[in-house]
Protein backbone atom coordinates (compact mmCIF):
# COMPACT_ATOMS: atom_id res chain seq x y z
CA UNK A 1 0.00 0.00 0.00
CA UNK A 2 1.38 3.36 -1.00
CA UNK A 3 0.18 6.87 -0.31
CA UNK A 4 -3.22 6.21 -1.84
CA UNK A 5 -5.95 3.59 -1.88
CA UNK A 6 -7.21 1.87 -5.01
CA UNK A 7 -10.93 2.54 -5.50
CA UNK A 8 -13.16 -0.19 -4.04
CA UNK A 9 -14.52 -2.99 -6.26
CA UNK A 10 -17.52 -1.85 -8.18
CA UNK A 11 -20.36 -3.52 -10.10
CA UNK A 12 -21.72 -1.19 -12.83
CA UNK A 13 -24.79 -3.40 -13.33
CA UNK A 14 -25.75 -2.95 -9.66
CA UNK A 15 -25.37 0.82 -10.00
CA UNK A 16 -27.53 0.83 -13.13
CA UNK A 17 -30.18 -1.26 -11.35
CA UNK A 18 -30.23 1.08 -8.36
CA UNK A 19 -30.61 4.08 -10.69
CA UNK A 20 -33.48 2.38 -12.57
CA UNK A 21 -35.24 1.65 -9.26
CA UNK A 22 -34.87 5.29 -8.31
CA UNK A 23 -36.24 6.56 -11.64
CA UNK A 24 -39.21 4.17 -11.47
CA UNK A 25 -40.32 5.19 -7.96
CA UNK A 26 -39.16 8.77 -7.25
CA UNK A 27 -41.80 11.51 -7.53
CA UNK A 28 -40.59 13.31 -10.66
CA UNK A 29 -42.47 16.31 -12.09
CA UNK A 30 -42.06 14.85 -15.59
CA UNK A 31 -41.82 11.14 -16.46
CA UNK A 32 -40.78 10.02 -19.91
CA UNK A 33 -40.30 6.91 -21.98
CA UNK A 34 -39.36 5.97 -25.51
CA UNK A 35 -42.29 4.38 -27.33
CA UNK A 36 -41.88 2.38 -30.52
CA UNK A 37 -44.45 2.87 -33.26
CA UNK A 38 -44.85 2.09 -36.98
CA UNK A 39 -44.05 5.75 -37.72
CA UNK A 40 -40.85 5.72 -35.68
CA UNK A 41 -39.70 6.03 -32.09
CA UNK A 42 -41.59 8.57 -29.99
CA UNK A 43 -40.53 10.39 -26.83
CA UNK A 44 -43.60 10.41 -24.57
CA UNK A 45 -43.56 12.65 -21.50
CA UNK A 46 -46.23 13.25 -18.89
CA UNK A 47 -46.82 15.32 -15.80
CA UNK A 48 -49.26 14.42 -13.03
CA UNK A 49 -51.96 16.11 -15.15
CA UNK A 50 -51.42 13.99 -18.22
CA UNK A 51 -49.52 13.58 -21.48
CA UNK A 52 -47.62 16.80 -22.22
CA UNK A 53 -45.37 15.79 -25.09
CA UNK A 54 -45.15 13.12 -27.77
CA UNK A 55 -42.16 13.89 -29.98
CA UNK A 56 -40.74 12.10 -32.96
CA UNK A 57 -37.37 10.99 -31.64
CA UNK A 58 -35.48 11.82 -34.86
CA UNK A 59 -37.05 15.27 -35.06
CA UNK A 60 -35.86 18.49 -33.38
CA UNK A 61 -32.49 17.20 -32.24
CA UNK A 62 -33.39 13.88 -30.63
CA UNK A 63 -34.18 12.79 -27.08
CA UNK A 64 -31.63 15.06 -25.39
CA UNK A 65 -33.00 18.17 -27.07
CA UNK A 66 -36.58 17.15 -26.23
CA UNK A 67 -35.63 16.66 -22.57
CA UNK A 68 -33.75 19.98 -22.45
CA UNK A 69 -36.86 21.77 -23.72
CA UNK A 70 -39.06 20.00 -21.16
CA UNK A 71 -36.59 20.90 -18.39
CA UNK A 72 -36.71 24.57 -19.38
CA UNK A 73 -40.46 24.80 -19.97
CA UNK A 74 -41.90 22.41 -17.35
CA UNK A 75 -39.40 21.29 -14.72
CA UNK A 76 -35.88 19.80 -14.62
CA UNK A 77 -37.14 17.05 -12.28
CA UNK A 78 -37.40 14.62 -15.19
CA UNK A 79 -36.95 10.86 -14.92
CA UNK A 80 -37.23 7.95 -17.33
CA UNK A 81 -40.12 5.87 -15.96
CA UNK A 82 -41.58 3.64 -18.69
CA UNK A 83 -44.29 2.15 -16.43
CA UNK A 84 -45.80 5.63 -15.96
CA UNK A 85 -46.38 5.83 -19.71
CA UNK A 86 -48.09 2.44 -19.98
CA UNK A 87 -51.49 3.94 -20.86
CA UNK A 88 -49.95 6.05 -23.65
CA UNK A 89 -48.13 3.04 -25.07
CA UNK A 90 -51.28 0.90 -24.89
CA UNK A 91 -53.55 3.44 -26.63
CA UNK A 92 -50.97 4.09 -29.36
CA UNK A 93 -50.59 0.34 -29.96
CA UNK A 94 -54.37 0.01 -30.26
CA UNK A 95 -54.52 2.96 -32.67
CA UNK A 96 -51.83 1.52 -34.93
CA UNK A 97 -53.49 -1.92 -34.81
CA UNK A 98 -56.81 -0.42 -36.02
CA UNK A 99 -58.49 -1.13 -32.67
CA UNK A 100 -58.85 2.51 -31.58
CA UNK A 101 -60.08 5.63 -33.39
CA UNK A 102 -60.00 8.14 -30.50
CA UNK A 103 -57.64 8.64 -27.58
CA UNK A 104 -58.85 8.75 -23.97
CA UNK A 105 -55.59 9.97 -22.47
CA UNK A 106 -55.59 12.89 -20.03
CA UNK A 107 -53.60 15.75 -21.58
CA UNK A 108 -51.47 18.50 -20.07
CA UNK A 109 -51.57 21.59 -22.33
CA UNK A 110 -48.77 23.37 -20.46
CA UNK A 111 -46.52 23.56 -23.54
CA UNK A 112 -49.16 25.28 -25.68
CA UNK A 113 -49.98 29.01 -25.74
CA UNK A 114 -53.55 30.41 -25.68
CA UNK A 115 -54.15 30.64 -29.46
CA UNK A 116 -52.39 27.34 -30.06
CA UNK A 117 -54.68 25.73 -27.52
CA UNK A 118 -57.78 26.94 -29.38
CA UNK A 119 -56.35 25.65 -32.66
CA UNK A 120 -55.40 22.27 -31.19
CA UNK A 121 -58.74 21.91 -29.36
CA UNK A 122 -60.48 22.45 -32.72
CA UNK A 123 -58.07 19.93 -34.27
CA UNK A 124 -58.82 17.38 -31.57
CA UNK A 125 -62.50 17.47 -32.64
CA UNK A 126 -61.78 16.28 -36.19
CA UNK A 127 -62.89 12.63 -36.17
CA UNK A 128 -60.79 9.66 -37.26
CA UNK A 129 -60.90 9.23 -41.03
CA UNK A 130 -61.89 12.84 -41.74
CA UNK A 131 -59.82 15.90 -42.59
CA UNK A 132 -60.07 19.68 -42.30
CA UNK A 133 -58.13 22.70 -43.59
CA UNK A 134 -55.88 25.31 -41.98
CA UNK A 135 -58.48 27.98 -42.78
CA UNK A 136 -61.34 26.03 -41.16
CA UNK A 137 -59.34 25.27 -38.05
CA UNK A 138 -58.33 28.95 -37.79
CA UNK A 139 -61.99 29.93 -38.06
CA UNK A 140 -62.97 27.46 -35.36
CA UNK A 141 -60.21 28.89 -33.16
CA UNK A 142 -61.93 32.27 -33.53
CA UNK A 143 -59.80 33.94 -36.19
CA UNK A 144 -60.63 32.98 -39.81
CA UNK A 145 -57.79 35.16 -41.17
CA UNK A 146 -55.14 33.44 -39.06
CA UNK A 147 -54.63 30.31 -41.13
CA UNK A 148 -50.86 30.93 -41.19
CA UNK A 149 -50.81 31.26 -37.39
CA UNK A 150 -52.96 28.15 -37.19
CA UNK A 151 -50.41 26.40 -39.38
CA UNK A 152 -47.65 27.42 -36.99
CA UNK A 153 -49.63 26.19 -33.98
CA UNK A 154 -50.20 22.86 -35.73
CA UNK A 155 -46.51 22.69 -36.68
CA UNK A 156 -45.52 23.05 -33.04
CA UNK A 157 -48.18 20.65 -31.76
CA UNK A 158 -46.40 18.96 -28.83
CA UNK A 159 -48.72 15.91 -28.95
CA UNK A 160 -48.95 14.77 -32.59
CA UNK A 161 -50.99 11.64 -33.37
CA UNK A 162 -52.98 12.03 -30.11
CA UNK A 163 -53.96 15.58 -31.12
CA UNK A 164 -54.43 14.74 -34.81
CA UNK A 165 -52.78 17.64 -36.61
CA UNK A 166 -52.15 15.23 -39.49
CA UNK A 167 -55.87 15.62 -40.32
CA UNK A 168 -55.42 19.29 -41.24
CA UNK A 169 -54.57 19.80 -44.93
CA UNK A 170 -53.92 22.64 -47.37
CA UNK A 171 -56.84 24.03 -49.34
CA UNK A 172 -56.95 24.05 -53.09
CA UNK A 173 -54.75 21.24 -54.32
CA UNK A 174 -51.45 22.48 -52.86
CA UNK A 175 -50.57 19.07 -51.48
CA UNK A 176 -51.32 17.84 -47.98
CA UNK A 177 -49.24 20.46 -46.17
CA UNK A 178 -46.32 20.18 -43.80
CA UNK A 179 -46.05 18.02 -40.73
CA UNK A 180 -43.99 17.94 -37.59
CA UNK A 181 -41.80 14.91 -38.13
CA UNK A 182 -42.01 15.01 -41.92
CA UNK A 183 -44.68 14.73 -44.63
CA UNK A 184 -44.04 10.99 -45.06
CA UNK A 185 -45.44 10.47 -41.56
CA UNK A 186 -48.50 12.57 -42.28
CA UNK A 187 -49.12 10.38 -45.33
CA UNK A 188 -48.61 7.19 -43.30
CA UNK A 189 -51.14 8.32 -40.67
CA UNK A 190 -53.69 9.38 -43.30
CA UNK A 191 -53.26 6.01 -45.03
CA UNK A 192 -53.80 4.22 -41.73
CA UNK A 193 -57.05 6.18 -41.26
CA UNK A 194 -58.20 5.38 -44.82
CA UNK A 195 -58.05 9.00 -46.04
CA UNK A 196 -55.20 8.35 -48.43
CA UNK A 197 -55.22 5.19 -50.46
CA UNK A 198 -52.29 3.12 -51.57
CA UNK A 199 -49.46 1.25 -49.91
CA UNK B 1 -30.16 28.82 -16.14
CA UNK B 2 -32.19 25.63 -15.92
CA UNK B 3 -30.21 22.64 -14.69
CA UNK B 4 -30.14 19.66 -17.07
CA UNK B 5 -32.90 17.02 -16.85
CA UNK B 6 -32.47 15.08 -13.59
CA UNK B 7 -32.23 11.79 -15.49
CA UNK B 8 -28.99 13.05 -17.04
CA UNK B 9 -27.63 14.03 -13.61
CA UNK B 10 -28.56 10.56 -12.28
CA UNK B 11 -26.90 8.81 -15.25
CA UNK B 12 -23.75 10.92 -14.89
CA UNK B 13 -23.23 10.28 -11.16
CA UNK B 14 -24.85 6.93 -10.36
CA UNK B 15 -21.58 4.96 -10.68
CA UNK B 16 -19.60 7.32 -8.44
CA UNK B 17 -22.31 7.41 -5.79
CA UNK B 18 -22.75 3.63 -5.88
CA UNK B 19 -19.00 2.94 -5.58
CA UNK B 20 -18.74 5.39 -2.68
CA UNK B 21 -21.72 3.92 -0.83
CA UNK B 22 -20.68 0.27 -1.24
CA UNK B 23 -17.38 1.20 0.40
CA UNK B 24 -19.04 3.38 3.05
CA UNK B 25 -21.98 1.23 4.21
CA UNK B 26 -21.62 -2.15 2.47
CA UNK B 27 -23.45 -3.70 -0.45
CA UNK B 28 -26.68 -4.48 1.43
CA UNK B 29 -27.26 -0.97 2.78
CA UNK B 30 -25.94 0.77 -0.33
CA UNK B 31 -29.26 0.63 -2.17
CA UNK B 32 -31.27 2.39 0.57
CA UNK B 33 -28.61 5.07 0.92
CA UNK B 34 -28.48 5.45 -2.86
CA UNK B 35 -32.24 6.01 -3.06
CA UNK B 36 -32.12 8.54 -0.21
CA UNK B 37 -29.16 10.36 -1.73
CA UNK B 38 -30.81 10.95 -5.09
CA UNK B 39 -34.17 11.69 -3.46
CA UNK B 40 -32.56 14.48 -1.44
CA UNK B 41 -30.69 15.70 -4.51
CA UNK B 42 -33.87 15.78 -6.60
CA UNK B 43 -35.77 17.65 -3.90
CA UNK B 44 -33.13 20.38 -3.84
CA UNK B 45 -32.35 20.18 -7.55
CA UNK B 46 -34.07 23.10 -9.28
CA UNK B 47 -33.42 25.54 -6.43
CA UNK B 48 -29.78 24.76 -5.92
CA UNK B 49 -27.05 26.45 -7.90
CA UNK B 50 -24.43 23.76 -8.01
CA UNK B 51 -20.92 24.58 -9.19
CA UNK B 52 -19.59 21.06 -8.79
CA UNK B 53 -22.40 18.50 -9.14
CA UNK B 54 -20.18 15.48 -8.47
CA UNK B 55 -18.82 16.83 -5.19
CA UNK B 56 -22.34 18.00 -4.27
CA UNK B 57 -23.98 14.60 -4.69
CA UNK B 58 -21.08 12.77 -3.00
CA UNK B 59 -21.44 15.13 -0.04
CA UNK B 60 -25.11 14.16 0.18
CA UNK B 61 -24.13 10.47 -0.07
CA UNK B 62 -21.60 10.96 2.72
CA UNK B 63 -24.34 12.41 4.98
CA UNK B 64 -26.71 9.54 4.16
CA UNK B 65 -23.93 7.08 5.03
CA UNK B 66 -23.46 8.87 8.38
CA UNK B 67 -27.23 8.70 9.01
CA UNK B 68 -27.10 5.00 8.27
CA UNK B 69 -24.26 4.40 10.75
CA UNK B 70 -26.04 6.48 13.43
CA UNK B 71 -29.29 4.59 12.93
CA UNK B 72 -27.43 1.30 13.25
CA UNK B 73 -25.75 2.50 16.44
CA UNK B 74 -29.16 3.36 17.95
CA UNK B 75 -30.83 0.12 16.94
CA UNK B 76 -30.77 -2.40 19.79
CA UNK B 77 -28.90 -5.54 18.84
CA UNK B 78 -30.04 -8.73 20.57
CA UNK B 79 -26.76 -10.20 21.76
CA UNK B 80 -25.65 -11.90 24.95
CA UNK B 81 -22.75 -9.63 25.69
CA UNK B 82 -23.10 -5.93 24.90
CA UNK B 83 -20.17 -4.76 22.76
CA UNK B 84 -18.42 -1.47 23.55
CA UNK B 85 -19.25 0.00 20.17
CA UNK B 86 -21.40 -1.17 17.29
CA UNK B 87 -19.30 -3.21 14.93
CA UNK B 88 -19.28 -1.60 11.51
CA UNK B 89 -21.06 -3.61 8.86
CA UNK B 90 -18.43 -5.42 6.82
CA UNK B 91 -18.51 -3.96 3.31
CA UNK B 92 -18.49 -6.14 0.22
CA UNK B 93 -15.92 -8.86 0.70
CA UNK B 94 -13.85 -8.41 -2.43
CA UNK B 95 -10.56 -6.93 -3.54
CA UNK B 96 -7.65 -6.87 -1.14
CA UNK B 97 -9.69 -6.28 2.02
CA UNK B 98 -8.36 -2.75 2.58
CA UNK B 99 -11.82 -1.13 2.38
CA UNK B 100 -13.15 -3.52 5.03
CA UNK B 101 -10.41 -2.17 7.31
CA UNK B 102 -11.25 1.45 6.44
CA UNK B 103 -14.68 1.06 8.02
CA UNK B 104 -12.99 0.22 11.32
CA UNK B 105 -11.06 3.52 11.43
CA UNK B 106 -12.08 6.52 13.58
CA UNK B 107 -14.91 8.50 11.89
CA UNK B 108 -12.85 11.46 10.61
CA UNK B 109 -10.17 9.26 9.08
CA UNK B 110 -12.77 6.93 7.63
CA UNK B 111 -14.76 9.80 6.07
CA UNK B 112 -11.63 11.45 4.65
CA UNK B 113 -10.39 8.21 3.05
CA UNK B 114 -13.82 7.31 1.67
CA UNK B 115 -14.39 10.71 0.07
CA UNK B 116 -10.81 11.00 -1.20
CA UNK B 117 -10.33 7.50 -2.64
CA UNK B 118 -13.77 5.87 -3.01
CA UNK B 119 -15.34 9.19 -4.07
CA UNK B 120 -12.19 10.41 -5.89
CA UNK B 121 -12.63 13.96 -4.58
CA UNK B 122 -9.74 16.40 -4.16
CA UNK B 123 -8.63 17.31 -0.63
CA UNK B 124 -10.30 20.67 -1.13
CA UNK B 125 -13.62 18.98 -2.06
CA UNK B 126 -13.27 16.56 0.86
CA UNK B 127 -12.77 19.54 3.18
CA UNK B 128 -15.93 21.21 1.83
CA UNK B 129 -17.90 17.96 2.32
CA UNK B 130 -16.67 17.53 5.89
CA UNK B 131 -16.89 21.21 6.81
CA UNK B 132 -13.23 21.39 7.83
CA UNK B 133 -10.10 23.03 6.50
CA UNK B 134 -8.24 21.55 3.55
CA UNK B 135 -5.29 21.01 5.87
CA UNK B 136 -7.46 19.04 8.32
CA UNK B 137 -8.89 16.89 5.50
CA UNK B 138 -5.38 16.17 4.26
CA UNK B 139 -4.24 15.28 7.79
CA UNK B 140 -7.19 12.93 8.42
CA UNK B 141 -6.50 11.07 5.17
CA UNK B 142 -2.80 10.91 5.99
CA UNK B 143 -3.43 9.58 9.50
CA UNK B 144 -5.94 7.06 8.18
CA UNK B 145 -3.46 5.73 5.64
CA UNK B 146 -0.73 5.56 8.27
CA UNK B 147 -2.96 3.57 10.57
CA UNK B 148 -3.96 1.17 7.78
CA UNK B 149 -0.30 0.64 6.97
CA UNK B 150 0.45 -0.20 10.60
CA UNK B 151 -2.48 -2.62 10.79
CA UNK B 152 -1.49 -4.36 7.58
CA UNK B 153 2.14 -4.64 8.72
CA UNK B 154 1.10 -6.16 12.05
Amino acid sequence: MTDRLAPPPFDPAAAAAAAARFAATAPADVSYALVDSPVGTLVAARTERGLACLSYEDHDGGVDAVLDRLAAKLSPRILEAPARLDDVRRELDEYFEHRRTAFDLPLDWALVGPFGRKVLHATARIPFGEVSTYAKVAAEAGNPKASRAAGNALGSNPMPIVVPCHRVLHTGGKGIGNYTGGVHRKEALLRLEGVLLGP
Amino acid sequence: MTPPPFQRFLDAHRDDVWRFLVAAVGRDAADDCFQETFMAAMRAYPRTRVENPRAWVLTIAHRKALDHHRARARRPIPVGAVPDAPAPEPPEAAGDGVWERVSGLPPKQRAALLLRFAGDLSHREVAAALGCSEEAARRSAHEGLKRLREELAA
